[in-house]
């Protein structure tokens, strides 16, 4: 038996950019809630309590680029000019909130523009990787591999929901990190938040599948076809579950449950993503095999990324583990 | 074709302005980490405060260019793709894999090393930590190693062949070491140590104007002009070296670099300035040496040169530029190795810290070397056109089917956003450079260093520098 390369890849790349929405979610979430924060506290505690893991979450984003260059080439060349200017927006978006997290702490008078630069990039980098989750989903246009659709396709209804769609989930994940990392108001502040925001939550995944479902075929043929429900089924009954308990644990005791449970929705969400699309890597046409770099390719990279894969993953959960707790107002600065 | 020109154009505009911004802080971050472990280096030997309190101050300054570096190298991973569609799918086989190497190389160093060199002096022995220091130098270099890797398989194309359009990687070793890789990653090395002492040079003048002589500003002045007389005269070697590679595998580069039309028989001359005019194909006000050039770029008196007359002119590089930008180059390193060898002179009479004339010299070098590695890559990369791949793929094949709207757009947002985030990270470097390296008071440093790093997890390259940025 031969080792399908391309599988393997897949794989990778797909914990790559999972990873990345796990994590780098809950950060972005927070620059979504900042504005609704009082700017001397509670703002500062709120990043206090991601200062140390914002930007090796965005290692992922880095590292699913390159890779995806590295070994999908025909994929990577076909979807970045489909999503042009909403990748240049969340690049954007992205330098801009992150100098602004580093500058806000060095900053006295000007540290309301640093704090609107972080709100804005992060608006923006969140509403532009909706746009192109949604552009992907809708499906790219490709002759021969390249792209040949609408250069504007993104500025249409289902990618602007599903852009606005990813803004709640970011700032609903926010909400679920925070109460599970501070107390006291803060805290309360962020139950209050949870139940209207996990119900919209339900929403849009409702409204976003529907609409799937509905507009292509191929997308209702896979999860209705034959018995595939049956298999399928777990999928949304347990995005049903976990937004129960999210709405009743806003009203318990329980801290880190419904930030565990918004992880739980998101790996639901994104597996219901690889269900509708999988095998291709760009719908509707180009699989992972027609899009995959030569062999020698492949391998080249996959030793590099062996290697240093764990490494960069125990890295990740040794900080995590390290910061581990609640984030209080009389913590120390540490910027 | 109008509308797929403009497209070319404004990508290439593009793409040259992102990523002269982005070379700016990787040059920084490469010199200044060998820098920062020869003073660490220096301080285990010898024991001396002054070279202690060096490292503390440089490391936040490294820190502030490491962090804008990675930021603004994340634009340039999706830049491929976005803007040169053609180009990666291509050739995405060969240089996607070498740039994942160094996206790889960077986060195994940002993941261990960097932390322990920024945040680690009191947490880990003193041998450690030098270690550390080390090995983050290193891993700068490999990182160098796999772009000068991709960029060198662009300009001399080996260990492929071609299958159904699309580049097929036959031999890793081969497609690494190409043959202008390893002239292309001895010039750009010395030349990011060079940035650095230019640098250090100009900011310690500075102080040293302000009538601020203390022994950390003296000490780096002194490194730093030594500094600059060793690597000038090696840069212009190696550079000599390069330009010899150059002829051989890309004569189209070189003869555009010297303005040079016609293949001169029994020895060529050299324009030393002039104007090379692309559609009269001829250098106007040329002042030319006889037999120069055959000395210069073949060590010969009487050598051919083939002149740009001898390419279609549709694969000529734009002799305008490359002429220019490559003197601009050379006239640097001259006025560098001027600075190097007047810093001996006064250094033997014992002038060096208390001559003002010398001192303003070195102040306005100070962005020098930036300038000569700018000017460098304009030669190189421009000089490589009309090629993406030379003599495989056109750089007009490897564009985006996008419009020029759209890269219009993205042009004008990328030049605001850079000039907001990127000046603002130039300006705070400027600003800790001009408070100098006695403001900081080394106690404190291990002691708010020891803090940081027991309390917090808090290994952010950018959260290494604690001054503030608007008082």
């Amino acid at each position: 038996m031969t080792i399908d390369l391309p599988t393997i890849w897949a794989g990778i790349i797909g914990l790559g950019v999972f990873l990345y929405v796990l994590l780098d979610g809950f950060d972005l979430g927070i620059g979504l809630l900042f504005p609704f924060f009082d700017r001397d506290g509670e703002r500062q505690v709120m990043l206090n309590t991601v200062a140390p893991v914002w930007d090796g979450n965005e290692t992922w984003l880095v590292l699913g680029g390159a890779c995806l260059y590295g070994v999908f080439p025909i994929a990577y060349s076909a979807l970045l000019p489909a999503v042009y200017l909403p990748v240049i927006a969340m690049l954007c978006g992205l330098i801009f909130r992150g100098v602004a997290f580093e500058i806000r702490a060095k900053a006295g008078r000007t540290q309301n523009l640093w704090d609107l630069a972080f709100i804005l990039g992060s608006a923006t980098a969140a509403f532009s990787q909706g746009l192109i989750l949604g552009t992907l989903l809708q499906g790219i246009k490709t002759v021969d591999g390249r792209f040949a659709g609408d250069a504007f396709a993104w500025i249409s209804p289902f990618p602007v929901f599903c852009g606005l769609g990813l803004m709640v989930t970011y700032a609903t994940l926010g909400c679920g990190w925070l109460v599970m990392k501070t107390d006291g108001d803060l805290q309360r502040r962020m139950r209050v938040l949870l139940k209207p925001s996990s119900v919209v939550l339900l929403a849009i995944i409702g409204i976003i599948s529907l609409w799937t479902v509905l507009g292509q075929p191929a997308v209702a043929q896979r999860w209705f076809g034959g018995h595939h429900f049956v298999y399928f089924s777990p999928v949304p009954l347990l995005v049903l579950a976990c937004v129960i308990g999210i709405f009743r644990s806003a009203d318990s005791g329980h801290e880190a449950r419904a930030f565990i449970l918004m992880e739980a929705i998101i790996f639901l969400g994104y597996s219901g993503l690889l269900i509708s699309i999988f095998p291709n890597i760009v719908p509707p046409t180009l699989s992972i095999w027609a899009a995959s770099a030569p062999r020698s390719s492949q391998v080249f990279v996959l030793v590099g990324v062996v290697i240093i894969l764990p490494i960069i993953l125990s890295y990740t959960a040794l900080s995590y583990w390290v910061f581990r707790g609640k984030v209080r107002h009389d913590d120390e600065g540490y910027h | 074709m109008l509308e797929t020109s403009d497209v070319l154009i404004l990508s290439r505009l593009q793409f040259a302005f992102t990523i002269s911004a982005h070379i700016i802080f990787p040059a920084i971050s490469i010199g200044l980490a060998s820098y920062l472990a020869v003073l660490e280096g220096l301080w285990l030997r010898t024991g001396k405060l002054v070279y202690r309190g060096l490292y503390f101050f440089w490391s936040k300054i490294f820190a502030v260019g490491f962090g804008m570096g990675v930021v603004s190298g994340v634009v340039m991973s999706y830049e491929f793709g976005a803007n040169w569609a053609g180009f990666s799918r291509f050739a995405g086989s060969v240089n996607g894999p070498l740039l994942s190497y160094e996206v790889l190389t960077a986060f195994f160093l940002e993941a261990g090393f960097l932390g322990i060199m920024l945040f680690g002096w009191k947490r880990v022995g003193a041998r450690l930590h030098f270690l550390a220091t080390v090995l983050v130098a290193l891993g700068t270099l490999f990182s160098t190693f796999w772009i000068l890797a991709s960029n060198s398989w662009m300009q001399t194309p080996r260990g492929f062949q071609i299958v159904d359009g699309r580049v097929v990687p036959l031999d890793w070793l081969k497609i690494v070491f190409n043959p202008s890789f390893p002239f292309r990653l001895v010039h750009m090395s010395l030349a990011a140590f060079i940035v650095v002492a230019t640098i250090v040079a100009g900011c310690a003048a500075w102080h040293l104007l302000k009538g601020r002589g203390s022994e950390g500003i003296r000490k780096s002045f002194s490194m730093a002009v030594g500094m600059i007389l060793v690597a000038a005269p090696i840069q212009m070697i190696a550079g000599d070296a390069h330009g010899l590679n150059t002829l051989e595998h890309q004569p189209a580069k070189i003869a555009a670099i010297e303005g040079l039309w016609e293949t001169e028989k029994g020895g060529t001359s050299l324009n030393l300035v002039g104007w090379p005019d692309m559609k009269e194909e001829r250098t106007k006000y040329a002042l030319s040496v006889p037999h120069l050039g055959s000395v210069i770029l073949t060590h010969t008196w009487n050598s051919e040169i083939r002149g740009l007359k001898e390419f279609a002119p549709e694969d000529r590089p734009d002799s305008t530029i490359v002429f220019w930008s490559f003197r601009i180059m050379v006239g640097m390193g001259l006025l560098m190795l001027l600075l190097g060898v007047l810093g001996l002179i006064l250094r033997l009479r014992n002038r060096l810290y208390d001559t003002p004339w010398f001192q303003r010299f070195a102040l306005a070098m100070g962005p020098s070397g930036l300038i000569a590695l700018l000017a460098g890559w304009i030669t190189t990369e421009v000089g490589r056109q009309p090629w993406v791949v030379y003599g495989v793929m056109r750089t007009a094949d490897a564009a985006s089917p996008l419009s020029s709207q759209q890269v219009g757009t993205s042009l004008l947002i990328l030049v605001i956003v850079y000039f907001l985030v990127f000046g603002t990270g130039i300006y705070y470097m400027l600003k800790m450079m001009a408070k100098g390296p006695d403001a900081g008071d080394q106690a404190a440093e291990l002691e708010g260093d020891a803090r940081q790093s027991t309390a917090r997890f808090d290994r952010r390259p950018m959260s290494r520098a604690t001054d503030p940025i608007d008082e």
